[in-house]
């Protein structure tokens, strides 16, 4: 995907160039950009392992297992297909924390694991079952708490306050992931009456 | 609404404060494992490095050339019909397909318009309540060789575009 986006890109630019006359400016751009690019991974250095950091802590001291597995009734509810106290709702549990948290690097292997072991409930196993829908769907609407990315690239480029978007950017997280769900047990509803 | 911008002053602070404090509790070497973790941080900013000097030398040659003015030329009348800021469009269709040329037009947004305007704001808050959806979908679904995703995707659009509506509706409403 990104090859051909990546390509596309640069070789559109450097036609539409030829055509404008503005290619010195597309040398320019190209070794400014590089150079800017690693002036803002050193800020992005620092911010992230500050974070990977603290969320080491997390991990180790056990928190993240132990809100993880706070979050049961709500998981019994969206998955009533998978047993109580089953590998895939533990799964789930830990993929969802770890969405939250912002621990991308935790996330994608439980993701896989709940996906496998949901798996396990499926007769038809390419088919993706209403556990799966819903999994997916939740998560790709976004969970993440505090986007330390986002907080980086704010700093490198001068915001006054780069912590502003936190709150907001919690609000819409937790209205999509409403929507998602919604969503989600609409489409099961449909499906089983008919 | 004014509790959100409480939210977002006080939330690390007081992440590092509990956790810090239920490490302490739980007796694990903190600090030890705050280096540690740290020191995985600098591993995923090394491999993500390359691909963000790559993606931001495209969009360099793509703000200089002109091309992406033509881009947003070409799809704003569609833009100005749903009263959205044109300029961020190719930004909120790429966030779909891939994080890392969003991060490329994120930066030039922050670069021409700063993080501060109002499109800033709106980036931000939109970048971080919305997910690649084509990419996250073909890995887990691949690894388990399902093929008939059913609702998934129409499920997980929709929970995008109501992201980019409620961002852009809530920066409008709070700056």
């Amino acid at each position: 995907m990104l090859n051909y986006l990546w390509s596309g890109m640069i070789l559109i630019g450097i036609v539409v160039a030829a055509f404008t006359g503005r290619i010195p400016e597309v040398t320019n751009a190209a070794l400014e950009s590089a150079r800017a690019a690693v002036t803002l991974c050193i800020t992005l250095l620092g911010i992230i392992a500050m974070w990977t950091g603290l969320m080491a802590i997390a991990e180790k001291s056990g928190l993240v297992a132990s809100l993880s597995s706070r979050m049961t009734p709500l998981l019994s509810y969206l998955f009533p297909e998978l047993p109580k106290g089953s590998k895939a709702l533990e799964h789930i549990s830990t993929n969802f924390m770890a969405n939250i948290l912002g621990l991308g690097w935790a996330a994608t292997p439980a993701g896989i694991k709940a996906m496998q072991e949901m798996q396990k409930y499926c007769h038809d196993k390419q088919r993706a079952s209403n556990s799966m829908c819903m999994f997916m769907i939740i998560n790709m609407s976004s969970l993440q708490l505090v986007t330390v990315n986002i907080l980086a690239f704010r700093t490198q480029y001068g915001s006054a306050n780069p912590s502003e978007i936190i709150g907001p950017g919690i609000l819409v997280t937790i209205s999509t992931t409403i929507v998602a769900i919604i969503f989600a047990k609409l489409c099961e509803g449909r499906v089983n009456r008919s | 609404m004014r509790i959100l911008l409480y939210i977002s002053d006080f939330i690390i602070p007081a992440m590092f404060f509990s956790i810090i404090l239920y490490g302490f509790a739980m007796r694990v070497k903190v600090f030890d494992h705050f280096v540690e973790g740290a020191r995985d941080g600098f591993s995923i900013v090394l491999n993500i490095m390359p691909t963000i000097i790559g993606l931001m030398v495209a969009v360099g040659i793509m703000r200089a050339s002109g091309a992406l003015d033509l881009l947003v030329w070409l799809i704003a009348p569609f833009a100005r019909r749903l009263a959205f800021p044109e300029e961020t469009l190719p930004l909120v269709l790429t966030r779909l397909v891939s994080s890392s040329a969003a991060t490329g037009l994120l930066l030039d947004i922050f670069e021409n318009h700063g993080p501060d305007s109002l499109i800033g704001r709106f980036v931000s808050i939109m970048m971080s309540s919305t997910e690649t959806v084509f990419y996250t979908m073909s890995v887990y679904f691949m690894a388990v060789k399902v093929t008939k995703t059913r609702y998934t995707l129409s499920g997980a659009l929709l929970a995008n575009f109501a992201g980019v509506a409620a961002s852009l509706i809530l920066t409008r409403y709070l700056y």
